[in-house]
C-alpha cells in the first residue's frame, strides 16, 4: 500500500507554537529579573533590620560610598551584618540549588538535603570535629569541620544513591531510608552531646537550631566559592539534567549519560550540601521549598530553573533573617527555627493557590 | 547511502541473555522494516542493543552516515512523565540535547513545522502530565524526528491511538521514510500494519530471530501458528492488499 503521508512542511493555519514558547520565554526572564530585585531589596532590608534599624536609603548610600558615613554605621553594617546577611544569600542559594538538583536526579519531589538526612550526616560530621577532635580526612589540618561535614554528607549521599539504584525501589522507599538516616544521625548526634564536655555540648547545640549569627567574611567566601564552582557545572548539564525529567529511558535514547550524570550531580549537591551545614548547623526548610516555588513560577527547564531554585532559595533565608530579628525585638531567633515558622505557611498558600498542572 | 547491518547480535542484562543470533542482510536507506514477535519476545532488548544502551554479543555495521549528523534515534515505548514542561519545551529539550543552551529561530521554526505535520501544534502549550497516553506518544514520536536521525528505532509507538491516529502516524514516518532516506525499525502488534506500511518484517521470538524477509513473504499462516500460537490465514481482500485473518487462539 502507498501511504498518503502528510507532508513535512505543511504549516497548520494555527498560530505557530512556537510563538507561545517565545512568550513563555520572556515571561520566565521577567520572573528571574523580578527574583533578583526582590533578593537585592531584601538583602538590604536584612542589612537595615537589627537593635537598631537604620533607613534604607542610608544603608545603600552607606554601601555606596562608605566614606561620608557615620564611622557606627559603616562598622555596623560592614563589619557585623554584612556577613550575615550575604552568609543569609548564599546558604538559601547553596541549599535550594542542592534541593533542587536532588529532586531532579532522584525524581521525587521530597528529596532535599534535610529530608533525605545529608543534613543530618553533615551535622554529625561537624560534631565528630568539636566533641572529639576527630578528623575524617587526615592531614589537613584547616577546614577540620567542614571537611568532615562533607565526608559524612557523601557517606549518606551514596548510601541514598546505591539503594535507588536498586530494582524494585520506589520513591517512597527513599524517602523512608532518607527518614532513617536523619534518625540514625540524630541519635549519634545525641550520643556525641551525651558524651561531650559542656564547652562542646554549646556548640553542638548550636548546630541543631542552626544560627546566622557566626557568620564570618571567610566562611561566606567559602560558601560562596563552592557555590560558584557547581553551578557552572551544573549550567552545562543543563539540558541533560532537564532530560532526566522525563524518565531513564527517554533521557538516555537522547543520549545522556545517565548513570554518570546522577553520580557527578550526587557529589555536587553533597558539597552544596555539607559546607553551609558546617557553618551555620542545620536549616531545614529552604532546600524542599526553595525548588518547589521555582517550579511553580519558572517550570522545570533548568536554563530557568536552575536559577530561579537559586534566587528563591537566597531570597527565602534573607527574608526569614529579616523576620529571625522583627519577631521577638530585641532578640534573634536562630535562623532554622524561624525558617519553619515563617516558611510553612507561605508554602501552604503556594501549594493551595497553584494550579496542580504546574507542579509536582 | 546510510545502511545497517546486524550480524549475530545478541543482548545480555548482567548475565541474562535475553536476546541473541539476530543477523540481518544490509538493511538499505528509505525502507521499513517491521519488528514482530510476541510479548516479551526480546523487542525492546534489540532495539536497546541496536541504541548501544545495552551490551551483547554481535556486531552492529551503521555505515554512511556523514560526519556531525545524527545517525540513530530510539524511540522507547511509551512512560508516565511528571516532569513540570509542555510539550513544546520537550521537544526543544530533545532538539538541544548535547548541544548549546540559546535555542535558534531555525531550531524553533524547524519545531513549529514538526508539531504542524504530526497535528500536535493545539497541544504545544500543554503540560506533559496532562496529555492522554496516545498524546505522549505523538509527542514522543516529534522527540525522536526532530533530531533528524538516519535511523529511526521505534518500540511500539502507535499502541495507544485510535485508528485514525494510527495510520496518520504511520503515513507520516513512511513519507519520511521515503523523503529523508531514513531507516525504519518499528516494533509493530498489528501484522496488518506491517503489510501496509513495511518493507521487510524481522521476526523475533523467545530471545531468537525466527526470519527475516519481506513483509509479504514473511506474514503468512505459518508464522501465525508458530510464533503467535494463532490460526489463520492471509489474504487479498476488496482493496487488493494483503491482509490478515484471524480465526482462533491455538492451545
Amino acid at each position: 500500500m502507498s501511504a498518503e503521508g502528510v507532508a513535512v512542511n505543511d504549516v497548520s493555519p494555527i498560530a505557530s507554537a512556537s510563538q507561545d514558547y517565545r512568550a513563555s520565554v520572556g515571561r520566565r526572564v521577567l520572573i528571574l529579573v523580578g527574583l533578583a530585585v526582590a533578593v537585592l531589596i531584601s538583602f538590604a532590608v536584612d542589612l537595615a533590620t537589627g537593635p537598631y534599624n537604620y533607613p534604607v536609603t542610608d544603608v545603600i548610600a552607606t554601601l555606596f560610598s562608605p566614606e561620608n558615613a557615620d564611622t557606627k554605621m559603616r562598622v555596623i553594617l560592614w563589619e557585623i551584618r554584612m556577613p550575615v546577611a550575604l552568609m543569609a544569600l548564599t546558604v538559601g542559594a547553596s541549599l535550594s540549588v542542592a534541593g533542587a538538583q536532588m529532586q531532579t536526579i532522584l525524581a521525587n519531589p521530597l528529596a532535599s538535603p534535610f529530608t533525605l538526612g545529608i543534613s543530618a550526616a553533615a551535622g554529625f560530621g561537624a560534631a565528630l570535629a568539636l566533641v572529639f577532635g576527630v578528623a575524617l580526612v587526615p592531614f589537613v589540618s584547616a577546614f577540620v569541620i567542614p571537611l568532615n561535614a562533607f565526608v559524612m554528607a557523601m557517606l549518606a549521599a551514596g548510601v541514598i544513591y546505591f539503594f535507588s539504584r536498586m530494582r524494585g525501589v520506589t520513591v517512597e522507599t527513599i524517602v523512608l531510608l532518607g527518614i532513617a538516616l536523619v534518625f540514625t544521625f540524630n541519635a549519634l548526634q545525641a550520643l556525641l552531646q551525651y558524651l561531650a564536655s559542656e564547652q562542646a555540648l554549646s556548640a553542638v547545640v548550636f548546630w541543631t537550631m542552626g544560627s546566622l549569627v557566626k557568620a564570618t567574611w571567610t566562611k561566606v567566601a567559602v560558601t560562596a566559592a563552592v557555590l560558584a564552582a557547581t553551578v557552572p557545572l551544573f549550567i552545562r548539564q543543563a539540558w541533560s539534567l532537564t532530560a532526566l525529567r522525563l524518565g531513564d529511558a527517554k533521557a538516555e535514547s537522547l543520549g545522556v549519560n545517565v548513570k554518570r550524570l546522577r553520580l557527578t550531580t550526587l557529589i555536587l549537591v553533597s558539597l552544596l550540601a555539607a559546607i553551609p551545614v558546617s557553618f551555620v548547623g542545620s536549616i531545614g526548610f529552604i532546600g524542599l521549598v526553595g525548588p518547589h516555588i521555582a517550579r511553580m513560577l519558572v517550570g522545570e527547564d533548568q536554563r530557568f530553573f536552575m536559577p530561579a531554585s537559586i534566587l528563591c532559595g537566597a531570597l527565602l533565608l534573607s527574608a526569614t533573617s529579616v523576620l529571625s530579628k522583627l519577631l521577638i525585638p530585641g532578640a534573634i531567633l536562630p535562623i532554622g527555627v524561624a525558617t519553619a515558622l515563617v516558611g510553612v505557611p507561605f508554602f501552604f498558600s503556594l501549594i493551595f493557590s497553584s494550579r496542580r498542572r504546574n507542579s509536582w | 547511502m546510510v545502511s545497517l547491518t546486524l550480524e549475530g547480535v545478541g543482548t545480555r542484562y548482567g548475565r541474562k541473555q535475553v536476546l541473541a543470533d539476530v543477523t540481518t542482510p544490509t538493511i538499505t536507506a528509505g525502507t521499513m522494516t517491521a519488528v514482530i514477535g510476541p510479548n516479551a519476545a526480546g523487542k525492546s532488548s534489540l532495539f536497546r542493543r541496536i541504541a548501544g544502551m545495552a551490551s551483547g554479543p554481535g556486531e552492529v555495521h551503521i555505515e554512511g552516515v556523514p560526519s556531525g549528523e545524527q545517525a540513530l534515534a530510539y524511540l522507547p515505548q511509551d512512560t508516565n512523565a511528571t516532569a513540570v514542561l509542555t510539550v513544546f519545551e520537550s521537544v526543544v529539550l530533545a532538539a538541544k540535547q548535547g548541544r548549546s543552551l540559546k535555542v535558534s529561530e531555525e531550531e524553533l521554526r524547524d519545531i513549529d513545522s514538526l508539531l504542524a505535520a504530526l497535528r500536535i501544534t493545539e497541544l504545544a502549550s500543554r503540560y506533559l502530565s496532562e496529555l492522554s497516553g496516545g498524546q505522549r506518544q505523538l509527542v514522543g514520536i516529534a522527540q525522536s524526528l526532530i533530531r533528524r536521525p538516519h535511523i529511526l528505532l521505534m518500540d511500539e509507538p502507535t499502541s495507544a491511538l485510535d485508528l485514525h491516529r494510527q495510520m496518520e502516524v504511520l503515513g507520516l514516518v513512511r513519507s519520511l521514510a521515503d523523503e529523508r532516506q531514513m531507516i525504519v525499525m518499528i516494533a509493530l502488534h498489528d501484522l496488518n500494519h506491517a503489510l501496509g506500511y513495511c518493507d521487510h518484517a524481522l521476526v523475533i521470538a523467545n530471545g531468537r530471530m525466527h526470519r527475516f524477509g519481506s513483509c509479504n513473504d514473511t506474514i503468512d499462516q505459518h508464522l501465525l501458528r508458530e510464533v503467535y500460537r494463532v490460526d489463520g490465514h492471509v489474504e487479498l481482500n476488496s482493496l487488493n492488499r494483503p491482509q490478515v485473518v484471524l480465526n482462533a487462539p491455538i492451545y
